[in-house]
């Protein structure tokens, strides 16, 4: 994913190439269509050969299963087991998912208070930044004390971690506007409303959406967090539960369901992104 | 793309596309500054402008001729005095007013057809009635067929000319432009200030042009207002009579030099240029 927008820059590079220099076209074009194909094979084969090491290393320095499972043993794992797994995935996902939502709701409806009312920033800003600096998984704990074993403390901790994120983000995003812009908005009569849909809000977006990126994956990590400090499902209980009876595979089942989870959830914020957001450089 | 020749419906929009007339009357700006003081930006300046004139600021930086912009635009509250635009205090951007700024600020998400219509979407209006002379607008800037491409497939110079589209997309009775050519390149600048008065020939409406340019204000203006820094204030009121449409092939005429020496003469006098510049 990280290498998506890499073809594309390539072939409007290429483009100008071929108005320039026709000749040389079809030369310069397999080379540009070489050099595309490699960075995109790039990181799909090194992450093949790493699970090819490790694949054949465990067997070669004779480690057991209890200790580390080869690749192939956890795939195995989560395809005769799978009821079992998705059941818990299922919990920790619709954690995961209710405390960003609250996260990403809550957090720009603060960002707009702190941009709109210098009151509010003043006097809440300093604490948010000051609460930003207590490691919140310390809180679980407490939480559990507070909300009880079931869904809401680990549903707060996705909340807690994802929250700060979004505020920020969106806090700079809309700072960041030139205010020449607004003036120019103003010129043409727009009302506050009006100039937020514009341009403010548009102008914001892509602040906005690196901060949910990285909420995303702060929620997974909050709500497992949660889980390992007293739950009854979800993928974080089930790892404790698997180490406990020194079932290491199933733990790494498990760890590979939770980043499954992220890496899903992580691309699909991206999808959105790519159909609201315009990239500045996607046309340069 | 379709060259379509119809413009939007004066009749049905606007009425006679004229210029405003605008009045300063005993006006005067300061600003607080950080530690509490105050700064006189602009001191007492009384003028009018008639219909359909075009009017050049010229000065230094620092002189209150951006302040005097802002202040005719409504985006500014006046310190003392008022202004009046065909006889109506302003207190609100004037809804027939088009900006220019010093930068583009074209928004990079929005095509250049969509920058374009940004005030006639804020105003509510029409779209669809409104594409013709969108069209229009990019074939006399020499942008014809760009309307789908986006801000940074353009150069600076291309960017300003949609700027400028944009401000005329209403065919605005008060067009304000605020050192419009400052950032573009020499050869570009010439082409820009040619096209911007065949543009205000055909229109006719009142101009406010900012500019730090001697040359550009006499090409241009029918009037050329001199401002002097500290506290800003009208130094020269200048009527540029010489016959349109201006060439830069007349700038060697002796008029022009006549009018350009005047103005450089008013700035050695306050020790803004000095004699060896001129």
């Amino acid at each position: 994913m990280v290498f998506g927008p890499l073809p594309s820059q390539r072939s409007l590079y290429l483009s100008a190439q071929e108005a320039d220099v026709p000749v040389r076209k079809t030369s310069r074009l397999k080379k540009a269509q070489m050099q595309a194909i490699v960075h995109n094979l790039a990181a799909p084969v090194l992450s093949l050969t790493i699970l090819l090491i490790w694949q054949f290393g465990v067997g070669a320095f004779g480690l057991s299963e209890f200790v580390l499972p080869t690749p192939w043993q956890i795939i195995h794992r989560i395809a005769v087991d799978p009821q079992l797994l998705l059941a818990n995935a299922g919990v920790t996902l619709a954690e995961v998912l209710a405390g960003f939502s609250l996260a990403a709701v809550s957090g720009v409806a603060t960002a707009l208070a702190i941009f709109y009312s210098t009151l509010f920033e003043r006097a809440v800003y300093p604490i948010l930044v000051a609460l930003q600096t207590i490691p919140k998984i310390a809180l679980a704990p407490l939480l559990v004390l507070y909300l009880g074993y079931g869904f809401a403390p680990k549903c707060f901790l996705a909340l807690l971690l994802a929250y700060f994120p979004v505020v920020m983000s969106t806090v700079v995003g809309l700072q960041a506007l030139d205010k020449a812009m607004v003036n120019l908005a103003r010129s043409m009569g727009a009302a506050e409303w009006q100039i937020f849909l514009k341009i403010r809000l548009p102008a914001a977006l892509p602040n906005l959406f690196s901060g949910l990126k990285v909420a995303i994956s702060l929620a997974v990590i909050g709500a497992v967090i949660g889980e390992y400090v007293a739950a009854s499902a979800g993928l974080g209980y089930m790892q404790l539960q698997a180490s406990s009876q020194f079932d290491t595979t199933l733990s790494f089942a498990a760890m590979v369901l939770i980043a499954l989870i992220g890496v899903v959830l992580f691309l699909a914020i991206e999808a959105v992104e790519r159909k609201v957001v315009f990239k500045r450089e996607a046309a340069k | 793309m379709t060259i379509q020749a119809s413009t939007v419906n004066r009749a049905a929009d606007s009425p006679k596309i004229h210029g405003v007339n605008v009045v300063f009357d005993g006006l005067s700006k300061t600003y607080e500054t950080r530690e509490g003081g105050e700064v006189l930006a602009l001191g007492r300046t009384d003028l009018t402008i008639s219909p359909g004139e075009f009017v050049a600021i010229v000065g230094p930086s620092g002189c209150g001729k951006s302040t005097l912009l802002s202040l005719t635009a409504g985006l500014a509250g006046v310190t003392a005095g008022r202004i009046t635009i065909d006889g109506e205090e302003v207190r609100r951007p004037h809804p027939t007013m088009g900006v220019v700024f010093q930068t583009d600020l074209l928004l990079y998400w929005r095509t250049i057809t969509d920058n374009i219509m940004l005030p006639v979407e804020i105003k509510g209006w029409d779209k669809r009635k409104y594409l013709p002379r969108v069209t229009q607008l990019l074939e006399q800037v020499g942008l014809a067929g760009f309307g789908g491409k986006y801000p940074n497939e353009l150069s600076g110079g291309m960017r300003q000319r949609v700027a400028i589209c944009r401000a005329l997309v209403q065919e605005p009775r008060l067009l304000l432009m605020d050192e419009p050519f400052g950032a573009l390149d020499a050869l570009t600048r010439e082409q820009m200030i040619a096209d911007l008065q065949d543009m205000w020939m055909s229109l006719r409406n009142t101009v406010l042009f900012i500019t730090h340019s001697i040359e550009e204000a006499v090409f241009l203006a029918d009037r050329v207002l001199v401002m002097s820094p500290r506290p800003g204030k009208i130094d020269l009121d200048l009527k540029i009579d010489i016959a349109r449409p201006r060439s830069w092939k007349s700038l060697g005429d002796q008029k022009f030099i006549n009018y350009m020496g005047e103005i450089r003469a008013i700035f050695e006098s306050r020790g803004i240029l000095s004699k060896a510049s001129a």
